[in-house]
């Protein structure tokens, strides 16, 4: 009964999502006031339904209920009931679910924030993601229905795929959907201003807010991402420029050059077409990750269920939402025209130079993940472009935008004035420049350029962040969620990266072979293995290896690597022993039985990696504490919302 | 005139976004069926491996042994049930067919690897193991069974994953072969 339930609540949503469509975008056009009004309910409606649909599926995963395909395919009677309930994206149709749930989510939000702007706009914003939910829901209904029922049932179902029987990845996809569907947002807000033919840089401001908040669910879904592949694919990578990846990369690097490219329209009414583009292509290039992760196109490590056959219905819909985006914008975009100009050491012009960088960075990055279905297409054959590709290109953009951060962030709006902070500027450089000498010479052994290169940049930007706080406390001035949120977040990517430049060149990793009682010594420490015995997990039963690890002679921790079988699928995992200590990561992998009680082993020692992940949750914390600024507060009026602009045309008038 | 190259400026956006929508579209047309995930190992000389051989004498066996033939290359396991249900085709293949299978038992006991092959019938001309799954890490192995398909070149030429059957050896094996291969000579 229930999936059935949930079908119909699934079609109800999909038509509902069109009376959104319709009535937001026509009513506005044809000066329908009744169409207008009728787009909050429609959303109110189309939640409703989503959420049951939703909820059915989950409470046939819950109910063991092994008639649903979906179901049978990723659950099992062993399967402890948390994993049960994340179940539920543990594949492709309930994927998709998840997707048009969180869309549901961000359209009701929007719905409930926008009650202050024009009636007109917000029906445009709200069409504008019906018609997204709307393609997103038939895409569902017609190539991948999660309610399909089995017949006959299937006794017992097929298990969840071990990999993603984890709290890591649990919690990944919804942070991660929460960040690429919040694009979408963002490019609601720019194909309505579109329409509706603004020329006013208003919208930058509505949209601010959206769009930072999208960002910041992306950091965190990226990293949530990054840290589950680390430790649990059991080989200790954090990054493998996989397409997967990729996809979620290339819309993070547009959304950042998005969240800076608003603040300028914003506050000084410039690059009014360029963010209105950016806009469009950030979520664009969520839609074609979404169309390379899930038609299959593209091998990757992470394509649990392709299926080419979906591909060119998700096709589809890509053209028409991005094709009459674009188009909208060849149409409209002319009429923009940015008054005022900048000198070429203002903020601006820095703001600028991150826009362009960022996007270069985000074009490698599509280019090497592309390139394999360009090579297909053309039939010049297979080909495969991995990290020797990505790691060089990424870094050519990035290592001069890191740079120009630390001093683009010392520049003021409008008149460049640099040699007021020049002695912020040289301090700040001569600080990062001691600091990372001394880390290469006093703390790591070895000397690597990019290292040092790394750890001058990220040091520089965490000192100049610091820079205009610090005065403004002590000139007792108010800091601003907004200017606070920035600081947090540039930090963040300092700290990131000086962790990346510290964690690339000296990680010391090993393949050792122990037999009980016999150690090895990896970068220092003695890792030993003591024993291993046979346990049973809910579903699994694995072999857990007792290491302790010590340094000269002083016993640090005792590791518990483990191998796991599960049951169903009879297939193996891996749950790494990891101990932190000091943001070091001790590492060991048990890899297979040699035979006469030896095993082999993966030991690694990574340094700072914690800080790896520390840096993108501070940029993020970053994101939200901006959001909370006054400025974006629910109760201020659209009239106090353009006070500002108002006195910067004046000021450009005069 | 002057206003033309500035609207056309906002047309390149919608060009590139067509000329990426055929791409795209080349790349649906071309993506492999159902359930067939290329290996970018096709096209590509195989690694290079060597692995001991299952019956115990200490010898190697491995790529070098290989050079100038076809050989079909087939990763297993006893404790892998897919590859209890695809043994017999195997063995079918075997007896038909004069190419060579190659088998990797991968992560596996060696008497219980012995055991299942005296019960169960042995279509390997030579059975090799990997007990540390290094050599499977190589050969791109997510998932047991799967089969390579390996040129004189020592090119791979066809992988599937999963159990063989039937079909997917007519399909995607025998019409890669040379001829003179289809028919066992005896």
């Amino acid at each position: 009964m229930l999936p059935e339930l949930g079908q119909f609540a699934l079609i109800l949503a999909m038509l509902l999502a069109f009376l959104q469509a319709v009535f937001g975008i026509a009513g506005p056009a044809l000066k329908r006031d009744r169409w207008i009004a009728a787009t909050v309910p429609a959303v109110a409606g189309q939640f409703v339904m989503m959420a049951t649909a939703v909820g059915c599926l989950v409470a046939s995963f819950v109910n063991f209920d092994f008639s649903v395909r979906y179901v049978a395919e990723n659950s099992n009677s062993a399967l402890p009931l948390f994993y049960r309930v994340t179940a539920l994206w543990g594949a492709h149709e309930g994927s998709m679910l998840l997707w048009t749930l969180i869309l549901a989510c961000w359209t009701v939000a929007v719905a409930f924030c926008t009650t202050r702007l024009p009636k007109q706009f917000s029906a445009r914003v709200l069409g504008v993601l019906g018609f997204i939910s709307f393609g997103f829901l038939l895409f569902t209904l017609i190539t991948s229905n999660p309610f399909l029922r089995l017949e006959p049932p299937a006794p017992d179902g097929i298990d969840l795929n071990p990999l993603l029987q984890d709290p890591g990845l649990a919690s990944h996809p919804p942070v991660l959907y929460t960040g690429y569907v919040g694009l979408a947002v963002a490019f609601a807000f720019a194909c309505a201003a579109m329409l509706e033919g603004r020329t006013d840089p208003v919208w930058a401001r509505w949209t601010r807010p959206w769009a930072i908040g999208a960002w910041a669910f992306l950091t965190c879904g990226i990293t949530l991402g990054s840290w589950w592949s680390y430790y649990t694919l059991g080989w200790g990578g954090y990054w493998a420029w996989d397409p997967v990846e990729n996809a979620s990369f290339m819309p993070w690097l547009v959304g950042t050059a998005l969240i800076h490219s608003l603040a300028v329209t914003e506050k000084r009414g410039l690059f009014k077409s360029w963010t209105l583009l950016l806009a469009l292509v950030g979520f664009s290039l969520s839609l074609i990750g979404t169309f390379l992760v899930r038609s299959g196109v593209l091998v990757s490590v992470h394509s649990f269920a392709a299926d080419p056959s979906r591909g060119n219905a998700i096709l589809v819909f890509l053209c028409i939402a991005i094709g009459c985006a674009l188009a909208l914008y060849a149409w409209r975009a002319p009429a923009l025209k940015s008054s005022g100009g900048f000198e070429l050491t203002s903020r601006e012009s820095f703001l600028l130079f991150n826009n362009i960088l960022l996007v270069i960075a985000a074009a490698t990055v599509f280019a090497g993940t592309i390139a394999p279905l360009i090579a297909g297409a053309v039939g010049v054959g297979a080909l495969s472009v991995g990290a020797p590709y990505f790691r060089p290109t990424f870094l050519l953009p990035m290592l001069p935008l890191l740079a120009l951060l630390s001093i683009g962030i010392h520049a003021n709006w409008k008149r460049g004035r640099l040699s007021a902070s020049r002695r912020a500027l040289l301090v700040t450089l001569g600080l990062a420049c001691a600091v990372a000498l001394a880390v290469v010479t006093g703390v790591y052994a070895g000397r690597h350029f990019l290292a040092v290169v790394g750890l001058v940049l990220g040091a520089w930007i965490i000192l100049s962040s610091a820079v205009d706080p610090i005065d403004r406390v002590r000139r007792k001035l108010t800091l601003s969620r907004g200017v606070l949120g920035m600081t947090l977040a540039h930090v963040g990517l300092g700290i990131a990266v000086i962790a990346l430049s510290v964690v690339e060149p000296y990680t010391v990793e090993r393949d050792i072979a122990l037999a009980n009682g016999q150690s090895a010594n990896v970068g220092g420490y003695d890792f030993r293995l003591i024993g291993t015995r046979d346990v049973d997990g809910p579903n699994y039963s694995a072999t857990r290896a007792e290491v302790i690890v010590s340094r000269n002679g002083r016993t640090i921790t005792t590791l518990y690597p483990e191998k796991r079988e599960y049951w169903v699928r009879q297939q193996e995992g891996t749950k790494a022993g990891i101990k932190n200590e000091y943001g070091t990561d001790l590492f060991v992998a048990l890899g297979d039985d040699l035979g006469a009680g030896r095993w082999s082993m993966r030991a690694q020692i990574r340094p700072m990696i914690t800080f790896l992940w520390l840096g993108p949750v501070l940029m993020a914390l970053g994101g939200f504490c901006a959001l909370t600024d006054r400025r974006y507060r629910l109760g201020r009026s659209t009239a106090e919302a353009l006070e500002p602009l108002a006195a910067g045309a004046k000021e450009r008038a005069a | 005139m002057s206003a033309r190259p500035h609207v056309i400026r906002f047309l390149i956006p919608i060009a590139a976004f067509v000329l990426l929508g055929i791409v795209f579209a080349l790349g649906v047309k071309h993506s492999p069926d159902v359930g067939v995930i290329k290996s970018p190992l096709i096209g590509k000389q195989a690694p290079a491996w060597s692995l001991p051989v299952l019956d115990g004498t200490g010898q190697t066996f491995g790529s070098k042994d290989l050079r100038g033939q076809w050989y079909v290359l087939n990763v297993w396991g006893t404790w892998c049930e897919p590859c209890h249900e695809e043994h017999p085709e195997l063995l079918a293949i075997a007896r038909q067919a004069s190419v060579p299978i190659i088998g990797i038992d991968w992560n596996d006991d060696d008497a219980e690897a012995n055991d299942f092959l005296v019960k169960q019938g042995n279509p390997y001309k030579i059975v090799t193991t990997d007990h540390d799954g290094h050599v499977a890490i190589d050969w791109g192995v997510y998932g047991t069974p799967e089969t390579f398909l390996v040129d004189p070149s020592g090119t791979v030429v066809f992988k599937t994953i999963g159990p063989m059957t039937p079909q997917v050896w007519q399909k995607d094996f025998l019409s890669r072969l040379p001829p003179q291969l289809l028919e066992h000579p005896s």
